[in-house]
């Protein structure tokens, strides 16, 4: 009989001990830190390290909190903006448990953790919105100016393609709901890195009227687009007919010049010649009377001539007149 | 491993020499398990973080790897040179990366954004990374793909909203791919995620469904213009250049007027100072010459002819041939063209 319980006792011992051992023994991760509690209650400070610890078995219990960043992601919420539009906010942070201890006493769990800052940062959210039009929390940068679209250049005036000014800007204001959100987080052992703004999109009820506007705005451009075409033809057309009629004058101008300097060269010509002496004078009246014949008498014509003219007068007798 | 072999002959020697084999089989199965957990592979394409304990020890390259079994060692294989991307806005299906793209019912929320004129526009993107730090993607952040994909969806929307609704449709789309590199790469650095961001490439940017249409018609009013400007500066292009064609023709033809007006009057001018020499030598015989040359020229022309003796006046009244008026009797001096 010893001889067959002494191998069980000392089986029942490995037991045991192994179970000693696992109770004793715990892990920590890279991504973990632990609070070791006897009975519920923690005691010494947070294990951080990774690796392999020891704790008194059975009678302390390991408690694993992440060490990492961790995020939070907020509900997306309707609220409105100091302007009276409603939009709706979706924004997220990220967050680390910097003292367990604290962390581990007011919220036990991940969860509670969740909702206090779901809590918190949601009503500084809606405070910072509330307090602010909705084009603080769109742009950033006050200073940036837009470049302009030429193709859709020239609405003077207008307020399309201009950027709406701001004071503070999305980033001012993000750190402002983190500067009051920090504090109230602090207590809770949780740091607060950052809140950004995720999503912000206009309501339901707004985004029509915002439509309307982008279609207003962008008939605005069409139709200038239109009368500045019909503007920029009409004037092409001016400028066609103001081109026709100046070079048409123009030319019937030079052709006038042209042929008035060559009837005057010509009649000077001719005066020259013609009127040089009483002689010239005479035989230019007789050529020319004889041409003016020429030209007037054809065979339509019916001649009487009578025997005392000129031509016929050797009819009658030799010696003429 | 050691320890295992030491402590199975340790419970095998006391006693119950029948279960030997039993035994036997149990130790075998036990050192093939602890050998079969103590190695791993890793992919050509990623990493391995070896963990003891939970606690970083090393990182091995790809290839084959020995740890210690049993959950001494535990090995997170992360896939350091895979491209990953992360779609906004839209999803290519069939993606192995479940951070690739959110659900379709997110797609619409994730791609509305209001622009710096307050105008709304729908922004499609992809950022492309990689894990750069294992570590750091391990250990430092909880869940390094969720967070990179709430930062992305942030700085384009700081971005966009910095911007009008033409930039970010139109004009400004490199720039925004830029400018939004360069703020979430400070941003995943800020947030030490051990994550490298290589790209952010914008797709589809568009106005709002219901918008689209008005935006369309911007670019007709565009054409339109532009078309109606060609029409007239077609029509100009038909017009004058003819016209001065056919200025240039009237002028021309007005200089050869003048060329021929001079030259006739010089040519009508020599030949009359000609006559004039000749005239002048014997002004009486020229001149009848003259006359009568004209009137061998003309008088042939002249189909009906009537000669009549000074003193028969009576015969005029036989003279209404052809029902042709005859000049009256009163004209025929001038009709006689004597000089």
């Amino acid at each position: 009989m010893p001889a067959k319980v002494i191998p069980f006792a000392a089986a029942v011992a490995v037991l045991l001990l192994i179970a000693f051992f696992a109770s004793a023994a715990y892990t920590v991760s890279e991504t973990e830190q632990v609070i070791i509690t006897q009975f519920g209650k923690p005691i010494d400070e947070p294990v951080t390290e990774a690796g392999l610890h020891f704790k008194i078995p059975f009678v302390q219990e390991v408690n694993t909190i992440d060490k990492r960043i961790l995020e939070w992601d907020g509900q997306r919420t309707e609220m409105p903006t100091k302007d009276k539009l409603y939009i709706s906010v979706d924004t997220y942070g990220r967050w680390r448990i910097t003292e367990p201890l604290n962390y581990f006493r007011r919220l036990r769990d991940e969860r509670s953790a969740q909702s206090r800052l779901e809590d918190i940062l949601g009503s500084e959210t809606r405070n910072a919105i509330a307090k602010h039009d909705l084009i603080e929390v769109i742009r950033t940068s006050k200073e940036r100016v837009p470049t302009p679209d030429e193709t859709l250049e020239g609405n003077e005036g207008g307020r399309i393609g201009v950027l709406h000014p701001i004071t503070k800007g999305r980033k001012k204001i993000e750190e402002e709901i983190r500067a009051a959100a920090k504090e109230k987080l602090a207590e809770f052992g949780i740091e607060l890195l950052d809140v950004r703004f995720k999503r912000i999109n206009y309501n339901p009820s707004v985004v029509t009227k915002i439509y309307d506007r982008m279609i207003s705005e962008r008939q605005q451009i069409a139709s200038r687009f239109r009368s500045e075409g019909e503007g920029e033809a009409a004037k092409i057309v001016g400028d066609k007919e103001r081109d026709l009629s100046g070079i048409e004058s123009e030319a019937y101008k030079t052709v006038q010049e042209i042929r008035g300097a060559a009837d005057a060269t010509a009649t000077e010509i001719y005066a020259q010649a013609y009127d040089q002496s009483p002689e010239s004078r005479s035989l230019y009246e007789f050529v020319k009377s004889l041409d003016t014949y020429r030209e007037v008498v054809d065979s339509d014509s019916t001649l009487v001539l009578t025997t005392g003219g000129d031509l016929f007068r050797f009819l009658n007798k030799m010696s003429g007149q | 491993m050691p320890e295992r072999m030491i402590r199975l002959p340790d419970l095998n020697t006391h006693g119950w020499p029948v279960h030997r084999t039993v035994l036997a089989v149990v130790g075998t199965l036990l050192v093939a398990i602890a050998a079969w957990s103590s190695v791993f592979t890793v992919p050509a394409e990623s990493e391995g973080v070896v963990l003891r304990f939970g606690r970083f020890t090393k990182t091995v390259p790809p290839g084959l790897h020995f740890k210690m079994p049993l959950g001494i060692d535990r090995v997170a294989v992360v896939p350091v040179r895979r491209q990953l991307k992360q779609e906004f806005g839209f999803g290519t299906p069939g993606a192995t990366n479940r951070w690739q793209s959110s659900g379709r019912q997110e797609w619409s929320d994730e791609k509305s954004m209001v622009t710096g004129d307050l105008n709304a526009a729908l922004v499609e993107w992809v950022v492309q990374y990689r894990i750069d730090a294992p570590d750091l993607y391990l250990f430092k952040v909880r869940n390094a793909d969720a967070t990179l994909r709430d930062a992305s969806e942030s700085i384009m929307r700081e971005v966009v909203g910095d911007r009008t609704v033409d930039e970010v449709i139109t004009i400004g789309r490199q720039e925004i791919e830029v400018q939004s590199l360069q703020k979430l790469q400070e941003l995943t650095a800020s947030y030490e995620m051990g994550i490298k961001i290589d790209q952010v490439q914008l797709k589809n940017v568009n106005p709002p469904e219901r918008v689209q249409d008005s935006f369309n018609e911007v670019n007709q009013a565009q054409q339109e213009k532009e078309r109606a400007i060609n029409v007239a500066n077609g029509e100009y292009n038909k017009v004058v250049p003819r016209a001065r064609g056919e200025a240039a023709q009237k002028i021309r033809a007005a200089e050869g007027y003048a060329k021929k007006r001079i030259n006739e009057a010089k040519g009508d001018v020599a030949a009359f100072v000609a006559l004039l020499a000749e005239y002048s030598k014997a002004p009486e015989v020229t001149r009848q010459r003259l006359y009568l040359e004209t009137m061998a020229e003309v008088l042939p022309r002249v189909r009906r002819k009537i000669i009549l003796d000074e003193d028969a006046k009576g015969v005029l009244p036989l003279l209404n041939l052809g029902g042709d008026t005859l000049a009256p009797p009163s004209r025929r001096g001038a009709e006689g063209g004597s000089h």
